[in-house]
Parts: structure tokens; C-alpha cells; sequence
């Protein structure tokens, strides 16, 4: 007789095993405007069918709060049916036994805050107050570009086209081609055969098939002249569609080059000057009048634009920035990411050949840093970080990329102080070991592990842990702060400023290039309200058919890097392009959410 | 062109075809249910699917465009299959009581599931009805298949979004926008989600069941009716009767049949309407400065809805001269009381409209002068059709008849009310009149016929340029109004059908799934007119008559009162 078997699943564990994995994809790409109250209950039978059946309230009480969400879903449902689901779901994830119970409790609890009108609307009117959203790749782009259309376009070699549709809705497509964080991709409906489309390596195809294309003409003029004060990514789309519009545009940039933080902050490797040139010469061409080296409160006061111009977009970005407070931070050798990045937007790259450095921060600006450094000839570098690597908010292969170059992650390590040598020069970082805690808004937070501090020889120490809005004079203009931002309507207005919005980091915080982009274009739309008009710059660009085939599971075409060891010795492009090959199949894989399902009924374009 | 080959027939059809449209082309019969040409072109029901060579799935024919070299394939084994599975499934949530609904046997669903072999695999659950039956439009959901083209039709040719979708998953379903009551919306009752529902999901209220019962229980009351143009052309349709049989006196026969003392015409009092709001126009004109331009035309309550809920700024626009029914009504008890002596009260008036709007504006407190109810109760060329048939009459073996008089003599100009254009050229035959003293060529003013959605043309009366503009259905209305404040084209007069192609083509009429027969309907009270001995409202000896013996003259205190309202105090409700 045998006492023990090796296990191997059946062809229902297997399946099944599959099945969570298909559900998985499902769930990360559910559609915005999905109704949450018919999420929750179908969330909960899932519960349900995880449930052991030993203890009451998993057993029952999920059962009876899944009958209540469907009476309410019925439009059956009172005020008192939504009091005993609330206090059902809390004794339950307080008695439950064990996780399957007491985490699907919490489930409804947690829904219960996020989403009670959702609740009482079923309740009073028979009906959810989301709606859903038809193509959700334009839903969940900020500037709502025409993806499946431009998609189209590429796969039809009409790349000019494409260009020109994506600057619809984005003055940016080069910029957006290499470095949009591309939000498009996560509820990208392909997830639910195999994986997203890759939305911005096709951008990034269009880009470079299509050649210059000349921006569109503009409207005739309409004599209304706006004050753009910022040449980076928001105050530039700004310009754009107001000057197609046929509105007059000044643009007020402080620095010598116009980009913003795509100039003075991601570094060439990722995007190089030629491509961010491009776009901002189809932006000026449309007639833009521009100056640089012009710094608003100095050069000229706010006060004279107030009188000068007919509206005003304030979008003077997030230049400032936090340093850790640490003793020692003052001394020779300290410096901060954004003073580091900035140096080289100007061409004025710091000398660091040889040196050993450290850069504190887990964040994308971090990454740059330390990449940046690397390809200036330091001997060392290495990431310091007091969480752990998963909980970087760096993007992932922007990780990947910086350790394959050589950074070192040092993880799990609090900065305490800086050690300087006898001139008062960085001599060494003193971090203090961590470990994982308790989470607290998601993620875990560190807390000091009883080990001994340790140093971290070098002569360089970069802080990369934010950048913060350096307002100038704009406080004592009148503009509203709050919490170190400028103060705005959603509408971008800035409030008891008749014509005059803010956008961009220095509104929202520091945040990607297409939040930016957003942000320039409702400024755009709301000031043309604004002036009394309702001008819409589509092109009517004809967007080819939906192809009627249907489409089997295919491997995603990812883009490729150059060699670490190579690309580390040069500020090139690190990323490939994608071949016309996998351009063509990448093309062919979009669902075209514009013609099929919601999108035929509701519409697959977005106009503004 | 496109070159394809649909169950092995060769065929070559327009670029941009879909499968659908090269199908019917090459005479292949594919079914489909929420298909609705240029309007709800969604492929939802998936009846239509067919199999295409090279595609792995069945593809929607309505949607998919036609390509060289297609091979498709529209009764194999999977396509048939397919078919049954979504009509039964859509079955499976349908109201199936086919004997109680105003749609049987002008139903699509029904046709459909006649024709396929269905046995019902699915336990049926329809969804609940939850509406005021007291309303002139009425939505039963539980008949409601979700195939979207009320939304669309409300959407995209009335632009009124009235409906929507609400609700993801199983759960989704169509109702008035926002969750809202109909009566709390701008919906204006134009009736043309009713006439684009495949099935029996929206319909007007039925008030012919009222009229059978008083019909029995007199009470020694007077039962008149009037007859409005549009209805003429199409009350045959649901009887089964070829326009030719369908005559205007056949119908007067079979009103007089089913029990009513008087059948009189709305051609009549829309000749009235002509000569109160003719004259109005030219009293405008002659006093240009105190009054806001252009003039619109007020007869459509639909359009009347529109205005008070999407521009209301212009509500004193509008002509004050009722409708041709309401000015019916107020004749009727008021003259036409006093001429065969009984009190107005002891008169109960029926009319037969195209319209479901016309329902509610019977009911509109402000609107009546003459009695209690001016018109008693509104019925449309559906219900009379109904009730001609429940009566049993065989009105193919009717001999004609002629309406009544009074109020049942009209003018070719009377006739044309009931199409896009023609109440503008009626009025220009008459203010052609009034302004010089004699009568104009009866067709001088074709310009403002057909069917486009908005026309405008100018003409010269007496040396003053009158500047005027047609519309019908209401998104090139609010093309017209829009265009108008907006400062970009400048009128006098503005005539306004709801409907699309007008009265012909209203929310009352006969459906006939797919098919849009307003153009074809109008064409008969084009040649009506033509066919009248007197084509000017101003020559009607029974008008001439009614302004002698008791209005006086247009405009006249007595006509003010009777046949003029104040659209401000109209409620919506």
C-alpha cells in the first residue's frame, strides 16, 4: 500500500485553471460605464461559488445579499433592502471565517461607499446612471484620439492621414508615439481574446512612414487674441486648436526652447529632439506667435496680458521641485533630477564621467535619472528606494530597461543622511534598512526594520521624489492655489477670472504628456465657447471599413530595444521601430470597436 | 462596381453595397428585424447573419459591406440555426400574446417566427410594462425587442432624444430618456417611434373602444366627424382596399355606416384655417414692426410641442389661427349648433387623423372655446381602419357617398394640408387673393412641393416679396429655426410639419415595416387638388357662407374667439 500520490490536475481543474485565467483578462479590461450595482452581484455569485459552504454567513449571507442586489437590479429594491445589504455586508466580513468570506463582504462594503447613488437609482428610478462607453480605447485616452481610426489608416498606408487625424484630438502624435503611457491599451477589448492592441508602437509607425504633414488650414480670423503663457505640451496644444479656430495666439515660454518637460525633463534616449521639433514646427506653422526666454511676471506682468489679451492660459508646468530633507542635502554634490534633466534640455549636459553616484526615487523621473547618469559616463549607479521594486511607480519596463543598462536597485532602504568628506563634498548616502508593512492606499508601506543603518559610498546623490509648481508672481495676481496647485474649474477655468484657464501640471500635478494634451484641449474648446463660438476642427478625414473577418488569438507585437551594453554608450532612441510586417499584423488584430458591438449603434467617433 | 456571388448568383452592385442590399439586388431573401435603412443600421437582432466564404463567424449582411469576389451563403445549415436561436431567444423576453396587440398581423417578429421552425427552448420571461395607459403614446416593454430604432428614429430624423438605453447586460433595456416620465420630457408626440417599431412595443392609445361604447349609448346626442386630408389617402391600407377602391366618398360611406349623423370634412376647416391665417399673414405684413418674423405655421401640434419646449422664444411666432381640427371643433358646436338648434354640449365630435399628437391637443384646456371639449375624441386612420373592420362592414361593396353639409364642403387647397408644402401653398393661393382682388394660376406656387426635408423659395405678390420656408420631420426643422436665429436666412412665412414628408407620413398612420409611404400618399392629395372644381379656399361657397351668416370676416371679434389661441397657455401635459 502507498500512503501518498503525486497530484496532477484533471481536465476540469485544468480547465477551470483557464477559465480564472480568461476572467482575469475580463475583468481588467470591463467596460467604463459597465453598471457597477450588476458588477457587484455578479462579482458576488462568483463568491459564491469559492465558498466552502461550512460557515453561515459565506454560505447564506452571500447567497441573500446576491438576492438583494438582484431585487434591486429588478427595480424591486427599497431603502430598507439597501439598509440590511449594507449591515448584512459588514457582519458578515466581520464573522466570516476565513478570506472567501470576509474579503467578498468587504466587496459590497467597499462598493456600498463608491457607488450608493448607483443603488438608490436603481431603487427610485429602475434604471443605473452610468452609460456605456462604446470604443474603449477613445474612452480611455485623456484626449479621446480616434484610435481605431488611425489604426485604420496605418493599415491602409495612408499614414499622412493618420497623422492627421490623430492631431484632431493631439497636436503630439511623434511625442505620443514614443512616450504616451499609452492608457488607451489597459481596456483595450483585445485583452478579452489574447492581449491589447500595441496602440502606440502603431502610433509610432504612423510617424514614421508619414513624412512632414503640413498642419490644416486655419479658420478665417475671428480677432480674438489669447495669451498662452508656457510652451510645453498642454500651452501647445492649446495654441494649436485655437489658432485653428481662427483665434490670434501668443505663446510666452521662460526657458530658450520650447517643449516643456518633453524637453527639460524625458531625456533624448527616449525621445529625441527631432521628433518633439516636429511636432511643435506643425504647431507653430498654423501661425503661432511665439518667444522664448520670456518669463511672465518679469518680462512682462500678468496685469498687461490681462489687458492686452481677449483670454489666457496659464501652463507653467511643475519646474519646481522637492528635495528629501535629510541632513547633509546642502551639501556639494546634491542636486535634484529635475535640475539634471533640465541641463540637458539646454545642451549643457553635467560632467560626471567616472563618478559613483546615487539616485533616490522609485517614480519614471527616477529611471531617467538614473539611465541619464549612466550614459554620462558614471562609474556607478544605483536606484535607492525605501519600498520594495513592485512597488516602484515607475513603469515596469521602464525598470527593466535601467537595470538591464547597469543600475543597481537598492531597494527596501530609507534615506537617513548624507556623509560629506572633509571639503564638504557628497562622500556617501546613509540609508536606513526597511521592510514591508501594513498597505495604506494600496500599496505597502515600509517601516524601519530593526537592522543596522548602512552607507552608500559615492560622490553624486540625484533626488528624484517630485517636482513641484513654481507660481512666480501668479499668487499675487489673483490666481487661486491650493495644496501647491493652481485652482481650476473642470472646465480648465480659473475661478473669478472671467477668460482666463490653467491646465497641465501646474493644475493637475505632475502627470503624463496626454493628461497634458487634454487639458490643453478643453482649455482650447472652452475659450472658443468662451469668444461665443462652437468651432469643430474635424478634417473629415475618411476612415477605411471595418474589415468583417473574424479574428483568432495572435501574439502581440511588442517593440524591441537596441543592446543594453550598446545603447548605454549614446543618448539614441533605445526603442526600435516596428517593421512594416508587424506593423501590418499588429493593425490587424484591433477589433475596430468603432463599427462592431455598442460603437455601431452609438457611434464610434468622438467630436468636439 | 462590386462584383459578388450570393447562393451561387452572380452579382455586381454600387460600391459601399452591403451583403444585404446586394442580396435583395439579386432577388435573394434575407430576413431582418432591427434593420432600418440609413437610420438603425446596428446589426443587433442577428437575424440577418449569413455565412460568408473565408470568415470563420457568420457575419451581420446588414452591416457588412459587399467585396469583390465575396462568396456568400444565406440558408446553410449554421445561418438557418443562427436564426432560430435569436428569434427565439429574442422570443424568449416577448410579450407573445400576438391576439391582444395593436401589431398582430403587421407584426415582423411575428412574420419571422411564423416562418421559421421554432419550438420554444427557452423558459419565456418578458419584461414588465410600466407606463400611464392614459397617455397618447404608450410603451408596453414587455413587447419591446431592443432592436434600438426608436432610439435612432427619435435621434437622428426628429432629434428629439426622447429615448434611450439604459441598463448593461440582461438587464438593458430602452425607456424614456434620463429615467424620466414621457410627459416630463420634450417628447412631442409625433408618433414616429409607433410607425418604426417592428412590433407592437409602441403604440397610441386606443380610444376607438370609447367611441364603440358611446356609439351604442346615444343618449340622444348628435354624433358628427370630420376626416383629416392625409387621412383619405392611406384609411384603404390595414383594409385591404387598392387606392383605387379606396375613394374618399367609400370612406364617407363607411363613417355614415358605422353610425355617425354627420361625416364632414377637415379639408373644410382647413380651408377656414387658410382664410383666418392668410388673412393673419397679411396683417402682419401690413404692420411689420410689431410683430417678430418669420410667421410660422401653427396647425401641427407636434411641431407646436417643439417649439414650446426647444425654442420658446419663439412661441409668438406663431400664426394664432388653430388647427384645421380645432377650428373644426369650434365651428361645429357654435355654428353649426345653433343651425340644426341643439346645445353644443349635446354634440359629441370624432375626428380621424393621421397623428398621434392631435390625441393630445383635443385635450388641451386652453384650446377649447366653443364647448367644453371643441373635439371629443381623436381617433387615427390605424384605429379607423380597426374599427372598420371590427364593425364588419364590407366597404369594398360600398357605394360613395358625400360628406355633409356644411361643414363637409372644401377646395383642392383644403386637400393638400396634409403634405409637406401644402399648407403654405394654400395660403399663398389665398393671400395672392385678399392682397389683389383676383386669383392667381392654382399652381403658381409649385415651387414649395416635394419632398426634400427643407425647401424655400420667394415669390412676388402685388410687387411685395414674400420670402417663405417649408420643413418636415423635425431635425430639418431644427435645422430651418436654427438657421433662422441664427441670422443665416431670413423668411416671412415658415410652414412646419413634424412628420417627415408631413401629415402623410404621420405618427396615426398605417405601418408597414420598412417601407416609408408618405411620399406616395401625398401624391394622392397632389392629384385631389388637381381634381377639385375650385382649388382656392377663399372660393368655398360653404366658407363664403359661414363668414356671411356668422363670422363676418376674418380676423372678426367672433373669429378671434373661436378660432384663434394664445400657444403660450398651451400646458405640455
Amino acid at each position: 500500500m502507498s500512503r501518498l500520490v503525486i497530484q496532477t490536475p484533471g481536465r476540469a481543474e485544468q480547465t477551470v485553471e483557464g477559465l480564472y485565467h480568461d476572467l482575469e483578462r475580463r475583468i481588467a479590461v470591463a467596460p467604463s460605464g459597465n453598471c457597477p450595482v450588476e458588477l457587484t452581484g455578479a462579482f458576488l455569485r462568483l463568491c459564491l461559488a469559492q465558498s466552502c459552504g461550512k460557515c453561515v454567513p459565506c454560505r447564506v449571507g452571500l447567497a441573500k445579499m446576491s438576492e438583494i442586489i438582484d431585487k434591486i437590479l429588478d427595480g424591486r429594491g427599497t431603502e430598507d433592502d439597501l439598509d440590511t445589504l449594507y449591515y448584512s455586508a459588514q457582519s458578515i466580513s466581520d464573522s466570516a471565517d476565513c478570506a472567501i468570506g470576509h474579503e467578498a463582504a468587504r466587496i459590497i462594503s467597499d462598493g456600498f461607499a463608491a457607488f450608493k447613488d448607483d443603488y438608490l437609482s436603481h431603487i427610485h428610478n429602475g434604471r443605473c446612471i452610468s452609460s456605456f462607453a462604446a470604443v474603449p480605447c477613445v474612452t480611455n485616452c485623456p484626449a479621446n484620439v480616434d484610435i481605431p481610426g488611425y489604426i485604420s489608416l496605418v493599415r491602409a498606408g495612408r499614414y499622412a492621414d493618420a497623422v492627421r487625424l490623430i492631431r484632431e484630438d493631439n497636436p503630439f502624435p511623434s511625442v505620443c508615439g514614443l512616450i504616451c503611457e499609452h492608457p488607451c491599451e489597459s481596456h483595450c477589448r483585445r485583452n478579452i481574446v489574447d492581449t491589447s492592441v500595441n496602440i502606440r508602437g502603431l502610433k509610432r509607425a504612423a510617424i514614421e512612414n508619414a513624412g512632414v504633414v503640413p498642419p490644416p488650414a486655419c479658420r478665417p480670423d475671428t480677432g480674438k487674441r489669447v495669451c498662452v503663457i508656457g510652451g510645453g505640451p498642454t500651452g501647445l496644444t492649446c495654441a494649436y486648436f485655437l489658432r485653428l479656430m481662427g483665434h490670434k495666439v501668443t505663446v510666452y515660454e521662460r526657458r530658450k526652447r520650447f517643449g516643456g518637460m518633453l524637453r527639460y525633463g524625458i531625456p533624448r534616449y527616449r525621445l529625441p529632439a527631432a521628433y518633439l521639433d516636429a511636432d511643435i514646427d506643425a504647431i507653430l506653422a498654423t501661425g503661432v506667435e511665439a518667444h522664448t526666454g520670456v518669463d511672465v511676471g518679469k518680462d512682462i506682468s500678468f496685469e498687461q496680458i490681462m489687458e492686452d489679451f481677449d483670454g489666457v492660459y496659464i501652463a507653467i508646468g511643475a519646474h519646481s521641485y522637492k528635495m528629501p530633507g535629510i541632513p547633509g542635502e546642502d551639501a556639494e554634490g546634491v542636486l535634484s533630477a529635475v535640475e539634471l534633466l533640465r541641463a540637458m534640455g539646454d545642451d549643457e549636459p553635467m560632467d560626471l564621467k567616472g563618478k559613483h553616484v546615487c539616485v533616490i526615487g522609485g517614480g519614471n523621473v527616477a529611471m531617467d535619472a538614473c539611465r541619464t547618469v549612466l550614459r554620462l559616463g558614471a562609474a556607478s549607479v544605483r536606484c535607492v528606494y525605501r519600498r520594495r521594486r513592485e512597488d516602484m511607480t515607475a513603469l515596469e519596463e521602464e525598470i527593466a530597461g535601467a537595470t538591464e543598462e547597469g543600475v543597481e536597485l537598492v531597494t527596501l532602504s530609507a534615506p537617513v543622511r548624507v556623509n560629506t568628506d572633509e571639503k564638504g563634498r557628497v562622500s556617501g548616502l546613509v540609508v536606513q534598512p526597511q521592510m514591508p508593512g501594513d498597505y495604506s492606499r494600496g500599496r505597502p508601506a515600509p517601516k524601519k526594520a530593526d537592522a543596522p543603518e548602512q552607507e552608500l559610498k559615492c560622490d553624486i546623490i540625484i533626488a528624484a521624489i517630485g517636482q513641484a509648481i513654481d507660481f512666480g508672481n501668479l499668487r499675487e495676481a489673483g490666481v487661486p492655489e491650493k495644496m501647491g496647485k493652481l485652482q481650476t474649474e473642470r472646465t480648465g477655468e480659473v475661478a473669478g477670472k472671467n477668460g482666463v484657464y490653467a491646465g497641465g501640471d501646474c493644475a493637475s500635478g505632475p502627470a503624463t504628456v496626454i493628461k497634458a494634451i487634454q487639458a490643453g484641449k478643453i482649455a482650447a474648446a472652452n475659450l472658443d465657447e468662451f469668444f461665443g463660438y462652437h468651432t469643430v476642427v474635424d478634417q473629415d478625414i475618411e476612415i477605411p471599413t471595418a474589415d468583417f473577418r473574424f479574428k483568432t488569438a495572435c501574439g502581440r507585437c511588442n517593440m524591441t530595444e537596441r543592446p543594453p551594453l550598446e545603447r548605454v554608450k549614446d543618448f539614441e532612441l533605445v526603442e526600435n521601430n516596428m517593421s512594416a510586417e508587424e506593423a501590418s499584423q499588429e493593425c490587424s488584430r484591433c477589433l475596430r470597436c468603432d463599427h462592431f458591438g455598442y460603437g455601431g449603434f452609438r457611434g464610434g467617433r468622438i467630436r468636439w | 462596381m462590386v462584383n459578388l456571388k450570393i447562393d451561387g448568383k452572380s452579382v455586381a452592385v454600387p460600391e459601399g453595397s452591403t451583403i444585404l442590399e446586394a442580396a435583395r439586388q439579386a432577388g435573394v431573401n434575407i430576413p431582418t428585424l432591427c434593420y432600418l435603412k440609413d437610420v438603425n443600421e446596428i446589426s443587433a437582432c442577428r437575424v440577418c447573419c449569413v455565412e460568408v466564404a473565408g470568415s470563420e463567424k457568420l457575419v451581420p449582411s446588414c452591416s457588412t459591406p459587399a467585396v469583390e469576389g465575396m462568396e456568400v451563403f444565406t440558408h446553410t445549415t449554421r445561418v438557418l440555426q443562427a436564426r432560430v436561436t435569436n428569434v427565439s431567444l429574442i422570443l424568449s423576453q416577448h410579450n407573445s400574446t400576438c391576439t391582444a396587440c395593436t401589431r398582430s398581423g403587421n407584426c415582423a417578429l411575428q412574420s419571422l417566427a411564423s416562418d421559421i421552425t421554432y419550438t420554444p427552448a427557452y423558459e419565456v420571461s418578458p419584461r414588465k410594462m410600466d407606463w400611464d395607459t392614459h397617455y397618447p403614446l404608450i410603451r408596453d416593454n414587455s413587447r419591446c425587442i431592443n432592436c434600438m430604432r426608436c432610439v435612432s428614429v427619435c435621434e437622428k430624423i426628429q432629434t428629439m432624444r426622447v429615448w434611450d438605453v439604459s441598463g448593461t447586460g440582461a438587464r438593458t433595456h430602452v425607456g424614456v430618456r434620463e429615467g424620466l416620465d414621457l410627459m416630463d420630457t420634450n417628447c412631442t408626440l409625433c408618433g414616429q417611434c409607433i410607425t418604426h417599431c417592428p412590433v407592437g412595443a409602441l403604440y397610441s392609445r386606443d380610444d376607438a373602444v370609447k367611441l364603440v361604447r358611446r356609439l351604442g349609448n346615444r343618449h340622444d346626442k348628435v354624433f358628427i366627424c370630420q376626416v383629416a386630408p392625409a387621412v383619405r389617402t392611406a384609411w384603404g391600407e390595414d383594409l385591404g382596399l387598392s387606392p383605387e377602391q379606396a375613394t374618399v366618398g367609400r370612406m364617407a360611406a363607411a363613417l355614415r355606416a358605422i353610425g355617425f349623423d354627420y361625416v364632414f370634412d377637415t379639408d373644410f376647416s382647413a380651408d377656414l384655417t387658410i382664410m383666418e391665417e392668410g388673412s393673419e399673414f397679411l396683417e402682419r405684413l401690413s404692420h411689420k414692426e410689431d410683430y417678430p418674423w418669420p410667421m410660422f405655421t401653427s396647425c401641427c401640434p407636434g411641431w407646436l410641442r417643439f417649439i414650446k419646449t426647444e425654442f420658446p422664444e419663439l412661441v409668438p411666432n406663431l400664426s394664432t389661427a388653430k388647427s384645421p381640427q380645432q377650428m373644426f371643433g369650434a365651428t361645429a358646436k357654435s355654428y353649426f349648433a345653433e343651425k340644426i338648434g341643439r346645445d353644443p354640449e349635446d354634440i359629441v365630435c370624432v375626428s380621424f387623423m393621421p397623428c398621434t399628437a392631435k390625441k393630445y391637443e383635443c385635450a388641451v384646456e386652453a384650446v377649447n372655446d366653443a364647448a367644453t371639449r371643441d373635439v371629443d375624441m381623436v381617433l387615427t386612420t390605424r384605429e379607423l381602419a380597426k374599427m372598420l373592420r371590427n364593425f364588419r362592414i364590407n366597404v369594398a361593396e360600398l357605394p360613395e357617398e358625400d360628406f355633409d353639409d356644411p361643414l363637409g364642403e372644401s377646395t383642392g387647397a383644403g386637400v393638400i394640408f396634409g403634405t409637406t408644402g401644402g399648407v403654405m401653398e394654400a395660403a399663398l393661393r389665398s393671400a395672392y387673393y385678399l392682397a389683389t382682388g383676383s386669383n392667381p394660376d392654382p399652381d403658381a406656387f409649385h415651387a414649395v412641393r416635394g419632398m426634400e426635408g427643407i425647401k424655400a423659395a420667394t415669390f412676388d405678390i402685388e410687387g411685395t416679396k414674400v420670402r417663405t420656408a417649408v420643413a418636415n420631420g423635425l431635425g430639418n426643422a431644427r435645422k430651418l429655426v436654427e438657421a433662422i436665429k441664427a441670422g443665416k436666412a431670413e423668411y416671412d412665412f415658415v410652414e412646419i410639419m413634424a412628420c417627415p414628408t408631413g401629415c402623410s407620413g404621420g405618427g396615426g398612420q398605417p405601418i408597414r415595416d420598412g417601407q416609408e409611404l408618405g411620399e406616395r400618399r401625398g401624391s394622392i392629395l397632389r392629384r385631389l387638388d388637381v381634381e377639385k372644381p375650385i382649388r382656392f379656399s377663399h372660393d368655398n361657397p360653404s366658407i363664403q357662407k359661414l363668414y356671411s351668416e356668422y363670422l363676418e370676416k376674418p380676423l372678426s371679434h367672433r373669429a378671434h374667439k373661436l378660432l384663434h389661441t394664445d400657444v403660450s397657455q398651451w400646458s405640455l401635459k
